[in-house]
Protein backbone atom coordinates (compact mmCIF):
# COMPACT_ATOMS: atom_id res chain seq x y z
CA UNK A 1 0.00 0.00 0.00
CA UNK A 2 1.85 2.94 -0.83
CA UNK A 3 1.14 6.03 1.53
CA UNK A 4 3.94 8.25 0.24
CA UNK A 5 1.54 11.00 -0.99
CA UNK A 6 -1.12 10.78 1.99
CA UNK A 7 0.74 12.56 5.28
CA UNK A 8 0.68 9.44 8.02
CA UNK A 9 2.83 9.66 10.18
CA UNK A 10 5.18 7.54 9.45
CA UNK A 11 5.23 4.30 12.41
CA UNK A 12 1.59 3.89 10.96
CA UNK A 13 2.01 3.96 7.79
CA UNK A 14 5.16 1.09 8.45
CA UNK A 15 2.41 -0.82 10.22
CA UNK A 16 -0.14 -0.22 7.70
CA UNK A 17 2.02 -1.73 5.23
CA UNK A 18 3.42 -4.66 7.26
CA UNK A 19 -0.20 -5.68 8.41
CA UNK A 20 -0.79 -5.61 4.74
CA UNK A 21 1.30 -8.46 4.03
CA UNK A 22 -0.54 -11.11 5.48
CA UNK A 23 -2.79 -12.94 3.46
CA UNK A 24 -6.30 -12.20 3.22
CA UNK A 25 -5.38 -8.59 4.72
CA UNK A 26 -5.81 -6.20 2.00
CA UNK A 27 -5.48 -2.27 2.74
CA UNK A 28 -8.70 -1.68 4.36
CA UNK A 29 -8.24 -4.27 7.03
CA UNK A 30 -4.34 -3.42 7.44
CA UNK A 31 -5.57 0.39 8.43
CA UNK A 32 -8.38 -0.90 10.88
CA UNK A 33 -6.09 -3.11 12.25
CA UNK A 34 -3.76 -0.39 12.65
CA UNK A 35 -5.86 1.99 13.91
CA UNK A 36 -7.32 -0.78 16.53
CA UNK A 37 -3.83 -1.48 18.18
CA UNK A 38 -3.40 2.48 18.63
CA UNK A 39 -6.22 3.08 20.15
CA UNK A 40 -5.72 -0.42 22.80
CA UNK A 41 -3.80 0.00 25.39
CA UNK A 42 -0.13 -0.86 25.51
CA UNK A 43 -0.23 -4.32 27.22
CA UNK A 44 -2.22 -5.43 23.69
CA UNK A 45 0.24 -4.29 21.75
CA UNK A 46 2.91 -5.96 23.29
CA UNK A 47 1.48 -9.02 23.87
CA UNK A 48 0.70 -9.22 20.31
CA UNK A 49 4.28 -8.12 19.20
CA UNK A 50 5.82 -10.41 21.58
CA UNK A 51 3.34 -13.64 20.32
CA UNK A 52 4.76 -12.85 16.73
CA UNK A 53 8.53 -13.06 18.14
CA UNK A 54 7.87 -16.04 20.09
CA UNK A 55 6.60 -18.05 16.78
CA UNK A 56 9.53 -17.86 15.39
CA UNK A 57 12.01 -17.67 18.10
CA UNK A 58 11.09 -20.71 20.21
CA UNK A 59 9.28 -23.43 17.66
CA UNK A 60 11.66 -25.92 16.10
CA UNK A 61 9.85 -29.17 15.04
CA UNK A 62 9.70 -32.20 17.16
CA UNK A 63 12.39 -34.58 16.91
CA UNK A 64 10.14 -37.74 17.36
CA UNK A 65 6.50 -36.68 15.39
CA UNK A 66 7.29 -33.69 13.36
CA UNK A 67 5.01 -31.48 14.78
CA UNK A 68 5.28 -27.66 15.43
CA UNK A 69 6.74 -27.36 19.70
CA UNK A 70 8.76 -25.40 21.86
CA UNK A 71 10.49 -27.94 23.43
CA UNK A 72 11.36 -31.26 21.87
CA UNK A 73 9.83 -34.06 21.73
CA UNK A 74 6.15 -32.52 21.72
CA UNK A 75 3.64 -32.54 24.61
CA UNK A 76 1.89 -35.11 22.83
CA UNK A 77 4.76 -37.77 22.49
CA UNK A 78 6.07 -36.34 26.03
CA UNK A 79 2.23 -38.06 27.48
CA UNK A 80 2.42 -40.88 29.02
CA UNK A 81 -1.30 -41.65 28.94
CA UNK A 82 -1.59 -41.67 25.36
CA UNK A 83 -1.81 -44.82 23.73
CA UNK A 84 1.46 -45.77 22.09
CA UNK A 85 0.23 -48.50 20.17
CA UNK A 86 -1.35 -46.36 17.42
CA UNK A 87 -0.15 -43.97 15.04
CA UNK A 88 -2.36 -41.05 13.25
CA UNK A 89 0.18 -39.92 10.12
CA UNK A 90 -1.11 -36.28 9.03
CA UNK A 91 -0.36 -34.14 6.14
CA UNK A 92 0.30 -30.98 8.32
CA UNK A 93 0.70 -30.17 11.90
CA UNK A 94 -2.81 -28.05 11.36
CA UNK A 95 -4.29 -31.40 11.07
CA UNK A 96 -3.84 -32.31 14.48
CA UNK A 97 -5.98 -29.79 15.88
CA UNK A 98 -9.42 -30.95 14.73
CA UNK A 99 -8.14 -34.43 15.40
CA UNK A 100 -7.64 -33.46 18.88
CA UNK A 101 -10.96 -31.53 18.95
CA UNK A 102 -12.78 -34.82 18.69
CA UNK A 103 -11.57 -36.42 21.46
CA UNK A 104 -11.78 -39.36 20.10
CA UNK A 105 -8.79 -40.08 19.98
CA UNK A 106 -5.61 -41.11 21.79
CA UNK A 107 -2.86 -42.19 20.14
CA UNK A 108 0.15 -40.31 19.11
CA UNK A 109 0.65 -38.82 15.43
CA UNK A 110 3.58 -38.52 12.65
CA UNK A 111 3.88 -35.03 10.47
CA UNK A 112 4.75 -35.79 7.04
CA UNK A 113 5.17 -31.68 6.08
CA UNK A 114 3.25 -32.35 2.83
CA UNK A 115 1.99 -34.71 0.42
CA UNK A 116 3.44 -36.82 -2.34
CA UNK A 117 3.07 -35.37 -5.92
CA UNK A 118 5.12 -36.12 -8.15
CA UNK A 119 4.28 -33.12 -11.17
CA UNK A 120 5.91 -30.64 -8.18
CA UNK A 121 8.60 -33.02 -7.87
CA UNK A 122 8.00 -33.93 -4.13
CA UNK A 123 8.19 -37.69 -3.35
CA UNK A 124 9.18 -39.22 -0.06
CA UNK A 125 12.65 -37.75 0.27
CA UNK A 126 11.08 -34.48 0.10
CA UNK A 127 8.88 -35.58 3.46
CA UNK A 128 9.00 -37.25 6.63
CA UNK A 129 8.49 -40.47 5.58
CA UNK A 130 12.07 -42.15 5.62
CA UNK A 131 11.27 -40.33 9.62
CA UNK A 132 8.41 -42.72 9.89
CA UNK A 133 9.90 -45.64 8.91
CA UNK A 134 12.57 -45.35 11.38
CA UNK A 135 10.10 -44.51 14.19
CA UNK A 136 8.54 -47.63 13.16
CA UNK A 137 11.46 -49.92 14.08
CA UNK A 138 10.82 -51.53 17.54
CA UNK A 139 7.96 -49.49 18.45
CA UNK A 140 5.01 -50.27 19.98
CA UNK A 141 2.75 -49.31 17.04
CA UNK A 142 0.44 -51.76 15.98
CA UNK A 143 -2.19 -49.77 14.04
CA UNK A 144 -1.30 -46.81 11.38
CA UNK A 145 -4.18 -44.76 10.58
CA UNK A 146 -3.99 -42.59 7.33
CA UNK A 147 -5.39 -39.20 7.83
CA UNK A 148 -4.20 -37.39 4.68
CA UNK A 149 -6.84 -35.08 2.64
CA UNK A 150 -9.17 -37.61 0.68
CA UNK A 151 -7.84 -36.46 -3.24
CA UNK A 152 -5.63 -37.62 -5.49
CA UNK A 153 -2.11 -37.02 -3.94
CA UNK A 154 -2.87 -37.65 -0.52
CA UNK A 155 -4.85 -41.67 -1.93
CA UNK A 156 -0.82 -41.64 -3.79
CA UNK A 157 0.65 -41.06 -0.04
CA UNK A 158 -1.53 -43.55 1.35
CA UNK A 159 -0.94 -46.26 -0.84
CA UNK A 160 2.82 -45.99 -1.27
CA UNK A 161 2.35 -45.90 2.92
CA UNK A 162 1.15 -48.69 3.08
CA UNK A 163 3.34 -50.37 0.61
CA UNK A 164 6.23 -49.73 2.79
CA UNK A 165 4.58 -50.77 6.07
CA UNK A 166 2.83 -53.69 5.16
CA UNK A 167 5.66 -55.96 5.34
CA UNK A 168 6.34 -55.04 8.75
CA UNK A 169 2.88 -56.69 10.16
CA UNK A 170 1.07 -53.17 11.20
CA UNK A 171 -2.50 -53.40 10.93
CA UNK A 172 -2.78 -50.03 8.60
CA UNK A 173 -6.01 -47.98 8.42
CA UNK A 174 -7.98 -45.35 6.62
CA UNK A 175 -10.30 -42.74 7.79
CA UNK A 176 -13.40 -43.33 6.36
CA UNK A 177 -14.67 -41.54 3.17
CA UNK A 178 -18.05 -40.40 2.29
CA UNK A 179 -20.33 -37.92 2.63
CA UNK A 180 -19.41 -35.11 4.75
CA UNK A 181 -21.97 -33.94 7.29
CA UNK A 182 -23.62 -30.78 6.37
CA UNK A 183 -23.15 -31.97 2.25
CA UNK A 184 -25.93 -32.25 -0.18
CA UNK A 185 -26.11 -35.80 -2.05
CA UNK A 186 -27.32 -33.66 -5.39
CA UNK A 187 -24.04 -32.60 -5.71
CA UNK A 188 -21.92 -35.61 -4.51
CA UNK A 189 -19.68 -36.41 -6.65
CA UNK A 190 -19.17 -40.41 -8.11
CA UNK A 191 -15.99 -41.21 -6.32
CA UNK A 192 -17.97 -39.80 -3.21
CA UNK A 193 -20.89 -41.65 -3.37
CA UNK A 194 -19.10 -45.11 -4.22
CA UNK A 195 -17.42 -45.12 -1.69
CA UNK A 196 -20.19 -43.85 1.04
CA UNK A 197 -22.12 -46.79 -0.57
CA UNK A 198 -19.18 -49.04 0.09
CA UNK A 199 -18.77 -47.87 3.58
CA UNK A 200 -22.24 -48.35 4.68
CA UNK A 201 -22.68 -49.13 8.48
CA UNK A 202 -25.40 -51.41 10.27
CA UNK A 203 -27.61 -48.41 11.08
CA UNK B 1 -11.99 -20.73 -30.85
CA UNK B 2 -12.80 -17.70 -28.47
CA UNK B 3 -14.71 -18.02 -25.68
CA UNK B 4 -18.21 -16.90 -24.76
CA UNK B 5 -18.86 -15.01 -21.59
CA UNK B 6 -20.08 -18.26 -20.25
CA UNK B 7 -19.19 -21.03 -21.70
CA UNK B 8 -19.59 -25.10 -20.99
CA UNK B 9 -16.73 -27.22 -21.87
CA UNK B 10 -15.79 -30.88 -21.07
CA UNK B 11 -12.65 -30.80 -19.08
CA UNK B 12 -9.35 -33.76 -17.67
CA UNK B 13 -7.81 -31.96 -14.77
CA UNK B 14 -4.10 -32.43 -15.22
CA UNK B 15 -3.03 -30.12 -11.96
CA UNK B 16 -4.27 -28.02 -9.08
CA UNK B 17 -3.08 -25.72 -7.30
CA UNK B 18 -4.01 -23.87 -3.32
CA UNK B 19 -5.50 -20.15 -3.90
CA UNK B 20 -6.09 -18.52 -0.70
CA UNK B 21 -8.05 -20.04 1.38
CA UNK B 22 -10.72 -22.56 0.20
CA UNK B 23 -9.65 -22.12 -3.47
CA UNK B 24 -7.67 -24.09 -6.16
CA UNK B 25 -6.14 -22.85 -9.64
CA UNK B 26 -6.76 -25.86 -12.13
CA UNK B 27 -5.11 -26.45 -15.27
CA UNK B 28 -7.33 -28.24 -17.44
CA UNK B 29 -7.10 -29.70 -20.94
CA UNK B 30 -10.50 -29.22 -23.21
CA UNK B 31 -11.58 -30.38 -26.46
CA UNK B 32 -12.46 -27.29 -28.07
CA UNK B 33 -10.00 -24.66 -26.37
CA UNK B 34 -6.80 -26.68 -25.55
CA UNK B 35 -5.25 -25.98 -22.00
CA UNK B 36 -7.37 -23.98 -19.79
CA UNK B 37 -6.45 -22.58 -16.50
CA UNK B 38 -9.43 -21.82 -14.44
CA UNK B 39 -9.85 -21.22 -10.44
CA UNK B 40 -12.15 -23.64 -8.42
CA UNK B 41 -13.54 -21.29 -5.89
CA UNK B 42 -14.53 -23.05 -2.32
CA UNK B 43 -13.42 -26.37 -3.99
CA UNK B 44 -11.00 -27.18 -0.97
CA UNK B 45 -14.19 -26.63 1.85
CA UNK B 46 -15.15 -30.23 2.86
CA UNK B 47 -19.07 -29.52 1.61
CA UNK B 48 -18.49 -28.08 -2.02
CA UNK B 49 -20.07 -28.32 -4.92
CA UNK B 50 -16.79 -28.65 -6.54
CA UNK B 51 -15.59 -31.09 -4.65
CA UNK B 52 -14.67 -34.21 -6.47
CA UNK B 53 -15.85 -33.18 -10.07
CA UNK B 54 -12.37 -31.24 -10.03
CA UNK B 55 -10.39 -33.79 -8.73
CA UNK B 56 -6.81 -34.49 -10.64
CA UNK B 57 -7.66 -36.94 -13.87
CA UNK B 58 -11.29 -36.63 -13.49
CA UNK B 59 -13.52 -35.85 -16.82
CA UNK B 60 -15.88 -33.99 -16.65
CA UNK B 61 -18.34 -31.17 -17.88
CA UNK B 62 -17.78 -27.80 -17.00
CA UNK B 63 -19.60 -24.49 -16.90
CA UNK B 64 -17.22 -21.54 -16.90
CA UNK B 65 -17.64 -17.43 -16.66
CA UNK B 66 -14.59 -15.63 -17.89
CA UNK B 67 -13.14 -14.18 -15.64
CA UNK B 68 -10.53 -10.56 -15.74
CA UNK B 69 -7.55 -13.24 -14.80
CA UNK B 70 -8.74 -16.77 -14.81
CA UNK B 71 -11.79 -18.16 -15.87
CA UNK B 72 -13.87 -18.91 -12.92
CA UNK B 73 -15.69 -22.32 -12.62
CA UNK B 74 -19.42 -21.86 -11.34
CA UNK B 75 -20.69 -25.88 -12.34
CA UNK B 76 -19.27 -29.41 -12.49
CA UNK B 77 -19.83 -32.67 -12.75
CA UNK B 78 -18.42 -35.85 -12.94
CA UNK B 79 -18.34 -37.63 -16.41
CA UNK B 80 -16.03 -40.61 -15.94
CA UNK B 81 -13.74 -40.58 -12.37
CA UNK B 82 -11.43 -43.62 -13.62
CA UNK B 83 -11.89 -44.56 -10.04
CA UNK B 84 -9.34 -47.89 -11.03
CA UNK B 85 -6.88 -46.13 -11.92
CA UNK B 86 -6.64 -43.93 -8.66
CA UNK B 87 -6.83 -47.02 -6.76
CA UNK B 88 -3.65 -48.06 -8.02
CA UNK B 89 -0.10 -46.57 -7.05
CA UNK B 90 1.57 -47.39 -10.09
CA UNK B 91 -1.62 -47.04 -12.71
CA UNK B 92 -2.57 -43.07 -10.79
CA UNK B 93 1.52 -42.74 -11.45
CA UNK B 94 1.43 -43.33 -14.95
CA UNK B 95 -1.45 -40.96 -14.84
CA UNK B 96 -0.07 -38.24 -13.20
CA UNK B 97 3.25 -38.98 -15.76
CA UNK B 98 0.87 -38.09 -18.74
CA UNK B 99 -0.67 -35.23 -17.10
CA UNK B 100 3.01 -33.46 -16.69
CA UNK B 101 3.68 -34.39 -20.03
CA UNK B 102 0.64 -32.77 -21.38
CA UNK B 103 1.27 -29.44 -19.76
CA UNK B 104 4.38 -29.74 -20.45
CA UNK B 105 3.99 -30.36 -24.36
CA UNK B 106 1.42 -27.55 -24.53
CA UNK B 107 0.65 -23.71 -24.12
CA UNK B 108 -1.90 -22.25 -22.75
CA UNK B 109 -5.33 -21.55 -25.18
CA UNK B 110 -3.75 -24.24 -27.73
CA UNK B 111 -4.67 -27.81 -28.12
CA UNK B 112 -6.94 -30.04 -30.03
CA UNK B 113 -10.05 -32.37 -30.13
CA UNK B 114 -6.94 -35.23 -30.71
CA UNK B 115 -4.97 -34.52 -28.35
CA UNK B 116 -8.04 -34.25 -25.60
CA UNK B 117 -9.35 -38.18 -26.84
CA UNK B 118 -5.89 -39.23 -26.82
CA UNK B 119 -5.72 -38.20 -23.09
CA UNK B 120 -9.27 -39.25 -22.59
CA UNK B 121 -8.69 -42.89 -24.35
CA UNK B 122 -5.05 -43.04 -22.34
CA UNK B 123 -6.79 -42.68 -18.81
CA UNK B 124 -9.06 -45.10 -19.70
CA UNK B 125 -7.00 -47.53 -21.07
CA UNK B 126 -4.63 -47.28 -17.34
CA UNK B 127 -8.30 -48.06 -16.01
CA UNK B 128 -8.84 -51.26 -17.08
CA UNK B 129 -5.88 -52.70 -18.97
CA UNK B 130 -2.65 -54.08 -16.92
CA UNK B 131 -0.65 -52.78 -19.57
CA UNK B 132 0.37 -49.73 -18.10
CA UNK B 133 4.31 -49.55 -19.72
CA UNK B 134 2.63 -50.46 -23.49
CA UNK B 135 0.03 -47.52 -22.69
CA UNK B 136 1.67 -44.82 -21.24
CA UNK B 137 4.71 -45.45 -24.36
CA UNK B 138 1.53 -45.42 -26.53
CA UNK B 139 0.79 -42.28 -25.03
CA UNK B 140 4.35 -40.61 -25.65
CA UNK B 141 4.66 -41.35 -29.81
CA UNK B 142 1.01 -40.36 -30.53
CA UNK B 143 1.73 -36.98 -28.35
CA UNK B 144 4.49 -36.73 -30.32
CA UNK B 145 2.99 -37.14 -33.24
CA UNK B 146 0.05 -34.38 -32.46
CA UNK B 147 2.30 -31.70 -31.30
CA UNK B 148 4.70 -31.78 -34.50
CA UNK B 149 7.63 -34.36 -32.87
CA UNK B 150 6.35 -37.35 -34.71
CA UNK B 151 9.92 -39.81 -35.00
CA UNK B 152 10.70 -40.63 -37.95
CA UNK B 153 11.32 -44.48 -38.29
CA UNK B 154 10.45 -45.82 -41.45
CA UNK B 155 13.67 -44.79 -43.32
CA UNK B 156 16.86 -42.67 -42.35
CA UNK B 157 16.20 -39.44 -40.68
CA UNK B 158 19.47 -37.71 -42.08
CA UNK B 159 19.30 -38.78 -45.88
CA UNK B 160 16.13 -40.95 -46.13
CA UNK B 161 17.94 -44.32 -47.09
CA UNK B 162 16.46 -47.30 -45.47
CA UNK B 163 17.33 -48.78 -42.67
CA UNK B 164 18.46 -52.18 -42.81
CA UNK B 165 16.64 -55.17 -39.93
CA UNK B 166 19.93 -54.03 -38.00
CA UNK B 167 20.24 -52.23 -34.66
CA UNK B 168 20.03 -49.04 -36.02
CA UNK B 169 20.97 -45.35 -34.20
CA UNK B 170 18.37 -42.70 -33.25
CA UNK B 171 19.12 -39.47 -32.82
CA UNK B 172 16.86 -36.71 -30.89
CA UNK B 173 18.41 -34.15 -32.64
CA UNK B 174 17.47 -35.48 -36.25
CA UNK B 175 13.64 -36.95 -34.82
CA UNK B 176 14.41 -40.05 -36.33
CA UNK B 177 16.16 -43.80 -36.96
CA UNK B 178 19.33 -42.94 -38.58
CA UNK B 179 21.26 -45.98 -41.30
CA UNK B 180 24.43 -47.01 -39.91
CA UNK B 181 26.30 -44.52 -42.15
CA UNK B 182 24.32 -41.39 -40.80
CA UNK B 183 24.66 -42.42 -37.58
CA UNK B 184 29.02 -41.98 -37.91
CA UNK B 185 28.24 -38.56 -38.27
CA UNK B 186 26.42 -38.22 -35.44
CA UNK B 187 27.62 -37.11 -32.07
CA UNK B 188 24.74 -38.35 -30.09
CA UNK B 189 22.98 -41.33 -30.81
CA UNK B 190 21.16 -44.04 -28.84
CA UNK B 191 20.99 -47.62 -30.39
CA UNK B 192 17.59 -48.73 -31.25
CA UNK B 193 17.34 -52.51 -31.55
CA UNK B 194 15.28 -54.09 -34.38
CA UNK B 195 12.16 -55.09 -32.12
CA UNK B 196 12.35 -51.54 -30.72
CA UNK B 197 11.59 -50.21 -33.90
CA UNK B 198 9.50 -52.96 -35.39
CA UNK B 199 7.29 -52.12 -32.09
CA UNK B 200 7.14 -48.13 -32.35
CA UNK B 201 6.53 -48.28 -35.72
CA UNK B 202 3.62 -50.40 -35.33
CA UNK B 203 2.03 -47.82 -32.80
CA UNK B 204 2.58 -45.36 -34.69
CA UNK B 205 0.25 -46.85 -37.36
CA UNK B 206 -2.15 -48.57 -34.97
CA UNK B 207 -5.09 -47.63 -32.34
CA UNK B 208 -5.28 -48.34 -28.68
CA UNK B 209 -7.06 -51.71 -28.94
CA UNK B 210 -3.87 -52.87 -31.05
CA UNK B 211 -1.17 -51.34 -29.32
CA UNK B 212 -1.86 -53.46 -26.44
CA UNK B 213 -1.88 -56.69 -28.03
CA UNK B 214 1.52 -56.47 -27.99
CA UNK B 215 3.20 -58.31 -25.65
CA UNK B 216 6.81 -56.79 -24.98
CA UNK B 217 9.45 -58.30 -23.18
CA UNK B 218 10.98 -56.35 -19.86
CA UNK B 219 14.18 -55.74 -21.86
CA UNK B 220 12.46 -54.49 -24.50
CA UNK B 221 9.83 -52.19 -22.61
CA UNK B 222 13.03 -50.70 -20.88
CA UNK B 223 14.53 -50.18 -23.63
CA UNK B 224 12.01 -48.47 -24.88
CA UNK B 225 11.40 -46.69 -22.16
CA UNK B 226 14.35 -45.22 -22.01
CA UNK B 227 14.39 -44.22 -26.04
CA UNK B 228 11.70 -41.67 -25.83
CA UNK B 229 12.42 -40.68 -22.47
CA UNK B 230 15.82 -39.59 -23.92
CA UNK B 231 13.84 -38.33 -27.20
CA UNK B 232 10.89 -36.05 -24.77
CA UNK B 233 13.76 -35.14 -22.61
CA UNK B 234 15.41 -33.33 -25.99
CA UNK B 235 12.11 -31.74 -27.21
CA UNK B 236 11.44 -30.06 -23.93
CA UNK B 237 14.68 -29.30 -23.13
CA UNK B 238 13.94 -30.37 -19.59
CA UNK B 239 13.63 -33.29 -17.51
CA UNK B 240 10.06 -34.12 -16.29
CA UNK B 241 9.53 -34.28 -12.47
CA UNK B 242 7.71 -36.79 -11.87
CA UNK B 243 10.09 -39.59 -14.00
CA UNK B 244 11.89 -39.70 -10.84
CA UNK B 245 8.61 -41.26 -8.94
CA UNK B 246 8.10 -43.61 -11.66
CA UNK B 247 11.40 -44.94 -11.33
CA UNK B 248 10.76 -44.75 -7.64
CA UNK B 249 7.92 -47.34 -7.31
CA UNK B 250 8.93 -49.58 -9.76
Amino acid sequence: MDLTNIPTAEPIARLIEELGKLPGIGPKSATRLAYFLLQAENEKAESLANAIMGIKKNLSLCSTCFNITDITPCVICRDENRDRSKLCVVEEPADILPLERTKKYNGLYHVLHGVISPGDGIGPDQLKINELMTRLQDSPVTEIILATNPNTEGEATNMYIHSLVAPLNIHVTRLARGLPFGGDLEYADDVTLSRALEGRQDF
Amino acid sequence: MTKPRVYQTEAIVLKRTKLGEADRILTLYTPDYGKVRAVAKGSRRTISKLGGHVELLTHSSLLLAKGRNLDIITQAQTIHSFLPLKEDLRRMSCGLYISELIDSFTAEDEGSRQIFELLRETLEQLSHAEKSDTIVRYFEMHLLEFTGYRPQLQQCANCDGALKPVQNYFSSSQGGALCGDCSYEEPVVLPISLNALKVLRLWQGCDFANAVKVTIRPELALELEQLLREYIKYVLDRQLKSTAWLDLIK
